[in-house]
């Protein structure tokens, strides 16, 4: 007898089509096999300008076999809140509505119809992908962009203040689900994936997503330094429900700060930390171990 | 409008841009590829990984036969290589 085929490769074969308009090494698509993995063909995918619009290709082509809705910047949480609600009065309950948007259209531009959805409960996923830069328009610094890291808007001296941690910011909404994950996880995407799916009301995931082009590596190196992000204690993932934070597997062993790797490890395959100085990354060192003691104390 | 009523010969959705599913719809996108990823089947231990990671769908491992790349739209990005643990994949230049 043959043994049952895992969900991963062999379920995220068939909507992603090759031949997209992204960069090469881009996490993006890589994300959409995940998800594609989980809802195959039965999702509706709701995205506010950022480089996923471009992804999909232009007009009359789409690389995605599912359904996708091109929004204004701000507004895919109030879109993606209107087609729940309407799939509902259809009666229609087995296809998942999933915004999907960049951290400059969540961390800033799209922040106020999040947060209206979030409020309101609407039963659908805001997934936010995080490539740390508005990267559609040419790398310019967002409320998400890290302390230290160059962008073409802060071109001297890095960006003077901390990414703005979002995932806080819709935990603090008491919604019914929040997650944090990263690209190089997929198994652990999937997984999330597929507990939000069961879950009614607003499911929040914010999603580390490591671009080549704006943060200057080579672009074999997606993948490795999405883990080298999750090894070094910088991007801890978890999910929260019930009231509480549950650590992932994947960031279990990093809750014990002499296992994480040095932060250097991460920063040194980044162009974009390239003119960083020692001060700079005990601050981010400092800021690390904060978030850190803010899970421990909510798990 | 009074008793006369709108005609809409076609349904709204048909005159809606709508865009279809297509492979290659940013063209042959393995134009792109300055480096190609070459598989050497007799190392590799069927782990599944390059496939889970390539970002353009275009891996398959086939657990009798190994990995096969589709070169037309393989975009080179060399993740494949970087993901697999035993160094089956080696990126050549074009
Ligand atoms: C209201 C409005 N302001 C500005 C723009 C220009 N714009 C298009 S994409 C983009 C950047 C999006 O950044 P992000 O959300 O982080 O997604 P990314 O491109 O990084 O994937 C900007 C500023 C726009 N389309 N609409
Ligand atoms: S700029 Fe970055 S996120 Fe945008 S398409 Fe290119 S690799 Fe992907
Ligand atoms: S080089 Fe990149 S696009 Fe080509 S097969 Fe490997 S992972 Fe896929
Ligand atoms: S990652 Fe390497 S060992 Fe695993 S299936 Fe691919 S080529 Fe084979
Ligand atoms: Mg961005």
């Amino acid at each position: 007898m043959s043994r049952p085929k895992p969900p991963l490769p062999y379920n995220m074969r068939e909507v992603l089509q090759p031949g997209d308009a992204a960069c090469p090494g881009c996490p993006i698509p890589m994300a959409w096999k995940v998800l594609s993995a989980v809802f195959g063909e039965k999702m509706i995918l709701v995205i506010p300008a950022c480089c996923s619009s471009v992804v999909v290709g232009p007009y009359p082509g789409n690389a995605l076999k599912a359904s996708i809705i091109h929004v204004a910047f701000a507004s895919a949480a109030a879109v993606a809140s209107g087609v729940a609600e309407a799939l509902k009065r259809r009666g229609i309950n087995d296809v998942q509505v999933i915004a999907w948007a960049g951290d400059g259209g969540t961390a800033d531009i799209g922040m106020a119809s999040l947060s209206g959805a979030a409020e309101r409960n609407h039963d659908f996923i805001y997934i936010m992908y995080d490539n740390e830069a508005y990267m559609n328009t040419g790398i310019q610094r967002s409320g998400a962009t890290p302390y230290g890291a160059w962008t073409t808007t802060t071109p001297i001296i890095g960006k003077t203040e901390h990414k703005k941690d979002v995932a806080r910011i819709m935990i603090a909404h008491n919604v019914p689900y929040v997650a944090t994950a990263s690209v190089g996880y997929p198994h652990d995407l999937y997984a999330k994936l597929q507990r939000a799916k069961k879950i009614r009301g607003f499911k929040f995931i914010h999603l580390h997503a490591p671009c080549p082009v704006g943060w200057r590596f080579d672009p074999r190196y997606t993948v490795r330094i999405a883990k080298l992000a999750v090894e070094t204690g910088l991007w801890i993932l978890y999910e929260y429900y019930d009231g509480k934070i549950h650590l992932s597997g994947a960031s279990r062993p990093y809750i014990d700060p002499a296992r994480r790797k040095p932060i250097e490890e991460y920063l040194k395959y980044q162009g974009r930390f390239r003119n960083i100085t020692p001060e700079k990354i005990e601050e981010i060192k400092r800021y690390v171990e904060m978030n850190w003691n803010w899970i421990k104390k909510h798990m | 409008m009074g008793k006369d009523k709108l005609v809409i010969e076609k349904p709204l959705y048909d005159r809606l841009p709508i865009a279809k599913p297509m492979v290659g719809v940013a063209g042959k996108t393995g134009l792109w590829r300055v480096e190609k990823p070459v598989v050497n089947n007799s190392k590799c231990t069927r782990c599944f990984l390059c496939e889970i990671y390539c970002p353009v769908n275009v891996i398959r491992v086939e657990p009798e036969t190994g990995v096969e790349i589709d070169y037309d739209y393989c975009k080179g990005c060399g993740i494949c290589a970087d993901v697999c643990p035993v160094n089956a994949i080696e990126m050549k230049p074009e």
